[in-house]
């Protein structure tokens, strides 16, 4: 459903991501790991069409994302790094400006976004602006506009990032809920959530893949059997950039 | 190669969605609010106390229309600053960029929304012109056409406008260009423009600037006049305008945010 192939992108002289590979087939949730500026964030952005990488290509459904950009994007859903969404809308009107700028209207738009809304669990908030909403909710509403088009393919950046104990549950168990027919990346700096919703992982620094398996595979790599020991021993010792960036 | 299919829409549903989201940004805000208020209270002034709209004993908006360009120059800037750095200023740009929407959609959306605003803050001078009617029997096509130019003007303005807000995340420098553009735009035409040009330039090349200047242009409109070379250059400054603020947005596709 999707596949990264030798995906490569420099910002300036720096190769923010150089040489990256993988797939993801629909039942998956690959969790991307790595230190910031590990090149996760640019990967997820050329994977939902808003950033052409250098060289390789993304195919998502088969589209490539720049030859065939729309229809690439009209197959995937993304949540971008920090939750961005207009201050000045609601979660109703920002979940239904992206359902109608894809195409919805009517009855299956009104279905659409109402079930997102529901599915985040933004309940009373629906028609507050997001200008005066807790950073948790905020994530949900962009969460909400990501998933609202039921995408086949779901990229979600640092989906709970900012988000209390109780409501980094709730978007796992929904992320674990959706996982059945879509192929979703998701990128964290929590380490201990990836055990718990992905069925695969792959840590990421300076722009190239270090390790692609499953969790408890990672994992099994040290002598502790823990991700977190795996995780350090594969991303330090190498070069680390100097400047840490958002990519 | 053909992919999976699924419906990609054309890119009218994104215009349309585009429209209503910033015209819902405009006024859900107090933006268009202050923007129409300063307006309705900016153009009667100009026209009451630096046109002397009483004293010239005729039944015309000449006075307002004398000052609408010099308003204009200021408040469409103003009123275009937004449309996209706002969006590069708080990361929706990432948003707007991965729907399947053209790119052209997401520009004329946001310019049709600007002027749609600043056509209505043209209305808002309707009432001077019901009072010359009331007050005697002006040439109401004339003032038509004038107004018909106003349009055109503050179109050309924010088209410019939004195009230097795609170069930037930052509204206040948006701001600043778009009125310096705004500036030169009105000012090209005007005899010590010329006049400082000629003793350093080939005459050529001072006749090509005083050919840009809005000024003239709209000139023809305030005098009641339509005329076809004038309607082309006000629209090819919106086409312009408004291709140019698509195709910045969308060179971010290459790289930098």
């Amino acid at each position: 459903m999707l596949a990264v192939e030798q995906l490569k992108k420099r910002f300036g002289t720096r190769k923010a991501v150089d040489g990256v590979s993988f797939t993801v087939a629909p039942g998956e949730v690959l969790g991307f790991l790595g230190p910031n500026g590990a090149g996760k964030s640019t990967t997820m952005r050329i994977i939902a069409g808003r950033l052409e990488p250098d060289g390789g290509r993304v195919r998502v459904g088969g589209n490539d994302t720049v030859a065939n950009r729309r229809a690439a994007q009209a197959l995937t859903g993304y949540l971008p790094e920090g939750a961005p969404a207009y201050p000045a809308m609601t979660p109703f009107s920002f979940v239904e400006f992206c359902l109608a700028a894809r195409g919805w209207h009517g009855a299956a738009l009104k279905a659409a976004r109402d079930l997102a809304l529901d599915r985040v669990h933004v309940g009373d908030h629906r028609h507050d602006r997001i200008a005066t909403l807790s950073k948790g909710y905020k994530r949900r509403t962009a969460l909400a506009a990501a998933i609202a088009h039921d995408p086949p393919v779901l990229i979600l950046d640092e989906p709970t990032d900012g988000l209390d104990p109780n409501q980094k549950d709730e978007v796992r168990s929904l992320i674990r809920a959706m996982s059945a027919d879509k192929a979703i990346v998701i990128s964290t700096h929590i380490l201990e959530e990836v055990p718990a919703v992905c069925s695969r992982a792959i840590i990421i620094d300076t722009g190239q893949i270090l390790a692609d398996a499953t969790p408890e595979e990672i994992a099994a790599k040290t002598g502790s059997g823990r991700l977190d020991d795996a995780f350090r021993s594969l991303t330090t010792g190498r070069k680390t950039r100097g400047t840490e960036d958002a990519a | 190669m053909s992919g999976e299919g699924r419906f990609v829409p054309s890119g009218w549903p994104g215009l349309k969605a585009v429209i209503r989201r910033e015209l819902g940004a405009y006024f859900t805000t107090p933006l268009a609010w202050v923007f129409l208020a300063a307006f309705a209270f900016a153009a009667p002034a100009f026209a009451f106390n630096v046109g002397r709209f009483f004293d010239t004993n005729r039944a015309d908006l000449a006075p307002l229309f004398a000052y609408l360009p010099w308003l204009l120059m200021i408040l469409m800037p103003a009123l275009a600053m937004r449309a996209w750095a706002e969006e590069r200023e708080l990361g929706t740009i990432e948003t707007l960029l991965s729907l399947p929407m053209p790119l052209w959609a997401a520009a004329l959306g946001k310019f049709l929304a600007a002027w749609a605003v600043a056509g209505l803050a043209l209305v808002l001078t309707f009432p001077m012109w019901i009072a010359v009617n009331w007050l005697g029997a002006p040439d109401n096509a004339a003032i038509a056409v004038a107004y018909v130019g106003a349009l055109l003007l503050a179109g050309a303005h924010l088209a410019i406008g939004q195009a230097l807000s795609a170069v930037t995340p930052n509204q206040v420098v948006a701001f600043v260009l778009g009125v310096l553009v705004a500036f030169l735009l009105t000012m090209a035409g005007l005899p010590f423009v010329t006049g400082a040009l000629s003793s350093s330039v080939p005459a050529w090349l001072v006749e090509a600037v005083a050919h840009m200047s809005a000024l003239d242009r709209y000139a023809a409109f305030e005098n009641g006049v339509a005329r076809l070379p004038d309607l082309v250059y006000f629209l090819s400054l919106i086409a312009g305008g408004v291709t140019a603020a698509g195709l910045i947005a969308g060179s971010t596709r290459e790289g930098g945010r």
